[in-house]
């Protein structure tokens, strides 16, 4: 049987081939997707047979906000546990990223060392996903309206939650104050649910879209009737503490995460390392994983900290009206040079009318410094019809960029960007200062 | 009231009251944008604004001016469906009467005579403007650019499924320069009847097309006062913000 041969021989060959290719685009400094599309079309199993001999099988994180940083306090949680812990690094949240990481950690013979797959899925391309490798743990972070020009509408996006949540064989860890996520429980049959929560006096600082242009005092539609336990709560959040409870107790810890939104999601990243933990041998450490927990750094863009002549100059992404509003909210503009970047290509969404629901009143007093990107005059726009001062407009990232910490000698800077804007922000940064660049 | 604010009102010119249908409900993608623009443009022209919201159950507000209603999901549509029918009537002697309103995607569609779903539910809509909604299996998505005789060229952004027919009750508010518009046969978006602006535009529609939002606010002043005397508005970042994003691909 010739064509069986050849298939095998196909697939014995299948993860060197794969090796090369991305040995190969690695030189030429392309992208990372290319090794991962190469096997999948060769292989289709390759991932599946590899992911599900893991010990503790495959944990996948979605939502819309808070994936990269929280997949990235996961991996750190369940390493200061001692597990070997396999994730997809490169910010490629797709399933052929997914594909091509693999290929850089196993060895020429397909095996992967490691002993649990913690992967940051895209809502549309985790579907996919696990329909060819059904994870043993999913948590599902939110619903926002982010790029819905990409997705369509919300309640979809949450029938793509749902259907990772369907097709997770063991415990499904659901954010309790997002009704859209929260209610995904009583769709379930057979898997475990958890939930991580915040505390009563946290919630107004969390607007989820359906409080967006509500009148006070009117309901949320649809909140579940009564909140279920939560395993781990988020009850305050210090300068640079967070107070969390669980286990009937609560516990105080420092934090090197800012903003209230990813500490939030820290409570996440402890529900679904506890129960990972919990499944295994060994239950957690509370010490060893609270002291992670207060070690872990942002991923960057989300919050990060940098020096540019000897002044801090914060990135904060903003991909979607609450992720602005929050980013507003946790980052005060007082004292800082404020620069805003809006580009509109593909991943970040085509369509500028989420800016219109952002409220931009908290950068009133200082105004902001300098606009730029693709939609620089869009953002410009907006701005006025919230009375914002706004100095230069500069479409071009590059000049804005330079002209932003020329102006703002002396002064601590915040840059507000979308994504591809700051991958471009980030290249510039990269020539003054030290700055990882992902591409 | 602030001092300010007082000596304001003391020179305004008048009142105008602006109502948002089922903001709770009906807005999406920014259609919030297009109230703000109409409070803020309002109160660049010499007037005060006064901003309402109408959802479901609130009692109808009296002595409206201009009403402005935005799009929504599926799910928000079927929460506003008995409520809009109880207020058909009310609806449709404001719409006769020549009241300005800025409809956006779902509520232009259900402003209409009908939305067929794909799977062949009929959910009907008040009939104001002669147009129906067949649901499409394909989601129109992108920029847009509308060649219009009333408003110059019109700029936005489409997302939506439902492909809308006009009868010969309404005129199209133009014809697709670049994305597809009512339906993928036609060539042409939006709705124009009586002081009705209905489109598919997000974008928001009114801050990238301060013409229309003036033609609102206009036709709302000369119907309450007898006439119009513009303010000054600065448009010059709504220009280079048009000129930017008529240049973006679709």
């Amino acid at each position: 049987m010739p064509l069986l041969g050849y298939i095998q021989n196909m697939v014995f060959f299948s993860v060197p081939l794969g090796k090369l290719v991305r040995r190969v685009s690695r030189l030429r400094g392309g992208g990372s997707a290319l090794p991962g599309l190469v096997v999948e079309k060769i292989d289709p199993g390759f991932m599946r047979r590899t992911l599900t001999k893991l010990p503790h099988g495959v944990a996948v994180v979605s939502g819309t906000n808070g994936k990269t940083t929280t997949t990235k306090m996961v991996v750190e949680l369940l390493e200061s546990q001692g597990l070997k812990v396999f994730t997809n690094r490169t910010g490629s949240n797709f399933t052929r990223g997914v594909a091509a990481a693999l290929l850089g950690e196993v060895d020429w013979r397909g095996k992967l060392d490691a002993d649990v797959a913690v992967l940051e899925l895209d809502e549309a391309h985790a579907v996919h996903f696990v329909n060819s490798v059904p994870p043993r743990y999913c948590l599902l972070l939110n619903v926002l309206r982010d790029q819905l020009d990409r997705f369509g509408e919300i309640d979809k996006t949450a029938q793509l939650l749902q259907h990772i949540a369907a097709n997770t064989t063991g415990t499904v860890v659901l954010n309790r104050e997002d009704p859209r996520v929260a209610r995904i429980a009583d769709t379930l049959t057979g898997q475990e649910v958890k939930y991580f929560g915040l505390d009563e006096s946290l919630l107004g600082t969390f607007p989820n879209d359906d409080d967006l242009r509500a009148a006070p005092g009117s309901p949320a539609p649809a909140n579940l009737p009564e909140k279920p336990r939560a395993d781990v709560v988020l009850r305050k959040v210090g300068a640079d503490s967070a107070e969390f409870e669980y286990d009937g107790g609560t516990v105080t810890t420092a934090m090197k995460l800012r903003g209230v939104y990813n500490i939030f999601n820290a409570a996440a990243a402890l529900t679904l390392a506890r129960s990972i933990c919990g499944a295994g041998a060994a239950t957690a450490d509370h010490e060893t994983l609270l002291q992670a927990l207060s070690q872990v750094a942002p991923a960057f863009g989300r919050g990060e900290s940098l020096t540019v002549e000897g002044q801090p100059l914060d990135l904060v992404l903003v991909k979607n009206p609450s992720g602005f509003r929050l980013g507003l909210k946790s980052f005060p503009a007082a004292g800082y040079a404020t620069m805003i970047a809006i580009n509109d290509n593909y991943a970040d969404g085509r369509d500028m009318s989420w800016l219109w629901d952002v409220e931009f009143d908290s950068l009133r007093d200082g105004g902001v410094d300098v606009l730029t990107g693709s939609r620089a005059y869009d953002m410009a726009l907006r701005l006025q019809y919230d009375d914002v001062r706004v100095g230069a407009v500069e479409p071009e990232i590059a000049p804005a960029l330079a002209a932003f910490i020329r102006e703002g000698q002396g002064k601590p800077k915040r840059i507000f960007c979308t994504y591809t804007a700051m991958l471009a922000i980030r290249r510039e940064l990269s020539k003054i200062t030290t700055v990882e660049v992902v591409s | 009231m602030n001092p300010a604010e007082a000596a304001a009102a003391e020179q305004s010119k008048g009142t105008l009251r602006v109502v948002q249908l089922y903001p709770r409900d009906m807005n999406i993608y920014g259609d919030w944008g297009n109230a703000l623009v109409l409070q803020r443009r309002i109160a660049w022209h010499g007037y005060t604004p006064e901003l309402l919201e109408y959802n479901v159950g609130d009692p109808f507000p009296e002595n409206v001016d201009i009403i402005v209603g935005g799009g929504g999901q599926d799910s928000g549509q079927l929460v506003i469906q008995d409520d809009l029918q109880a207020r058909a009537g009310v609806l449709t002697d404001l719409a006769e009467n020549g009241t300005p309103m800025l409809l956006i995607c779902g509520l232009y569609q259900l402003f209409g005579r009908f939305f067929k779903t794909r799977t062949g539910a009929v959910i009907p809509g008040i009939g104001v403007l002669d147009v129906e909604t067949h649901g499409g299996d394909e989601r129109l998505i992108g920029n847009v650019k509308v060649a219009t005789s009333e408003f110059g060229e019109v700029l936005g952004y489409e997302n939506h499924s439902g492909q809308t027919t006009l009868g010969s009750g309404v005129r199209p508010l133009g014809t697709t320069a670049k994305g597809t518009g009512n339906n993928s046969n036609d060539g042409h978006e939006g709705a124009r009847y009586r002081n009705i602006v209905a489109s598919y535009l997000h974008g928001s529609l009114l801050p990238k097309n301060p013409a229309i939002a003036d033609f609102l606010i206009r036709t709302a002043a000369e119907r309450r006062f007898g006439s119009f005397t513009p303010g000054t508005p600065d448009d010059s970042f709504a220009v280079l913000a048009r000129e930017h994003a008529a240049r973006r691909p679709r």
